[in-house]
């Protein structure tokens, strides 16, 4: 990943060097191409084509802020209705999810999402406690993290 | 096109103060450390970041003048919010404050059992 992106950058600047022309025009145009030869050369590569993580991450990022429009209309209609009518309660997550920064990752995802809160992680990182503020639908919220957010961190990380 | 980029700042300016507004009165309604977690979390991240985008808007088209610092301010507060609420309340919960009395599972106590064993 990080070692297709160093190569792309140093074909653009010898693409800048063949063309003799030091401009960010020419450092674009460079890297287009380099992008071009990565792609047809992509079976020499251990990894990925790195684009698709490129595109990957962009997709997350909609991900996190489409949830959090979600999250606060949701906290909107608890807040201002009424009565109170609200089953508030704590659940467990098993998660799939190994290193760190993807944990990090979903419990900030999680904390933006409608209705939950991640109040603690376990000693060996494998569940997730979190808070609901409404929690009759424990599994349907279960099964949405886990289609959504955690696919979209492993598509990331994979 | 500065009639469109007023009205987008209004519109954002609005949006963001409404926002605070629910995140303080949900603080004052809602029963538990917990609840209120929710409401300051979310609707305060979102209403902060739209605010800082009503001024990076009016800087940009009104004054014509591009201030990176409160994109590197939204894109902060984006970062660090769900890090804090997500640590006030795991405090509040190592430190023994009670679920609201109508919580109905609570699934996290197991767990602190088995430490205390």
């Amino acid at each position: 990943m990080a070692f297709q992106i160093l190569l792309n950058f140093f074909l653009a600047f010898l693409w800048m060097f063949l063309q003799v022309s030091f401009t960010s025009t020419t450092f674009f145009v460079g890297y287009l191409i380099g992008l071009i030869v990565i792609y047809g050369m992509r079976r020499f590569f251990s990894t990925r084509f790195y684009m698709h993580r490129v595109y990957a991450v962009i997709y997350l990022t909609m991900l996190f802020f489409k949830e959090l429009i979600m999250a606060n209309i949701d906290v909107l209609k608890v807040v201002l209705q009424p009565k109170l009518a609200i089953k508030p309660g704590i659940f467990a997550l098993e998660t799939e999810l190994e290193s760190d920064w993807e944990i990090t990752l979903l419990a900030n995802l999680i904390t933006l999402t409608p209705g939950t809160l991640v109040v603690d992680v376990s000693d060996d990182n494998k569940t997730l406690y979190i808070h609901a503020i409404d929690i009759a639908d424990v599994q349907d919220s279960i099964e949405s993290i886990k289609n959504t957010f955690e696919k979209a961190i492993m598509e990331v990380s994979r | 096109m500065t009639v469109i980029s007023e009205w987008l700042i209004v519109i954002f300016l609005l949006f963001g103060s409404f926002l605070s507004l629910v995140a303080a009165f949900g603080l004052i309604r809602l029963p538990d450390v917990y609840t209120r977690n929710h409401a300051a979390s979310k609707s305060a991240t979102l209403g902060v970041m739209s605010i800082l985008l009503a001024a990076f808007l009016y800087f940009y088209f009104i004054e014509g003048h591009f201030s990176s610092r409160i994109l590197l301010g939204i894109a902060f507060i984006f970062i660090t919010a769900p890090v804090a609420g997500h640590l006030i309340s795991r405090a509040a919960y190592n430190s023994g404050v009670k679920l609201w009395e109508k919580s109905v599972r609570d699934d996290l106590q197991y767990k602190k059992k088995e430490r205390e064993h």
